[in-house]
């Protein structure tokens, strides 16, 4: 599946997508945070404060008990600000 | 009764290219209606954001056009457009350019007031766009602010 950062969460990470496959006994996206923050310390600091983390799946605005399953996009990114 | 939805004459444009507002309104005259409400968002300048030397936007391809035209669409359902456009603009903009630009017809104009006014309230809170302000103390995320959210509690249809 495919992981995406924007913004600081990718300037954290260090990269604005990475592949990887659906760990053991995940289902939502909360499950996967802890899988994605155990990558390197700049994942963890991007994921430290879920509260100022937006979530999209396959392009649609989710929340952290959204399902996901392999072949799914998920997006990680902060509250916008365009306009 | 709601109108059917015609996302043919909607007009969404994600791009790094500037635009020239007074050349949309006359795309827009030719809709031949008795009203056209724009917004233009600008880029602020040095007396407004001091030390401010440029704005840098990202966005999410293929979310972002997706996310407007949801917008554009609940629009046209809630008010009679007649022709509309949408442009926003990405990558490095220096004080003064053009940022964003809105634009809509109808017949009336407290339709076409409430329509540009709701896409821009529900694109500043929906779409999938980051500001990265570059200033002469470094570069900073721009912080998304609560009043943007408050703005949209004024377009919540009674149940």
């Amino acid at each position: 599946m495919n992981i995406l950062y924007f913004a600081w969460m990718r300037e954290h990470t260090g990269c604005a997508a990475e592949e990887i496959d659906l760990p053991d006994g995940v289902s939502t996206v909360a499950d996967l945070v802890p899988h994605l923050a155990s990558r390197s310390d700049g994942h963890a600091t991007a994921l430290r404060n879920l509260k100022t983390v937006r979530v999209a799946v396959n392009r649609t605005y989710g929340a952290l008990d959204t399902p996901i399953c392999q072949g799914d996009e998920v997006a990680f990114f902060p509250p916008v600000t365009g306009g | 009764m709601t109108e059917p939805v015609n996302s043919a004459t909607a007009d969404v444009s994600i791009r790094n290219a500037d635009f020239d507002a007074g050349a949309e309104i006359d795309k827009l005259r030719r809709a031949g209606v008795g009203a056209i409400a724009t917004f233009s968002g600008i880029v602020r300048d040095n007396a407004e954001a001091p030390g401010l030397i440029a704005m840098t936007l990202e966005h999410f391809p293929g979310m972002t056009e997706q996310e407007i035209q949801n917008i554009v669409d609940q629009a046209r359902r809630r008010w009679p457009i007649t022709a509309l456009k949408v442009i926003h603009r990405v990558g490095r903009l220096l004080p003064q350019e053009n940022i964003v630009f809105v634009g809509t017809a109808s017949a009336h104009r407290q339709a076409a007031f409430d329509s540009a006014s709701f896409i821009m309230d529900y694109l500043k809170t929906r779409a999938p766009f980051w500001k990265k302000e570059e200033t002469s103390s470094g570069a900073q995320w721009v912080e998304a602010l609560e009043t943007d959210d408050i703005a949209l509690q004024k377009w919540v249809e009674p149940q």
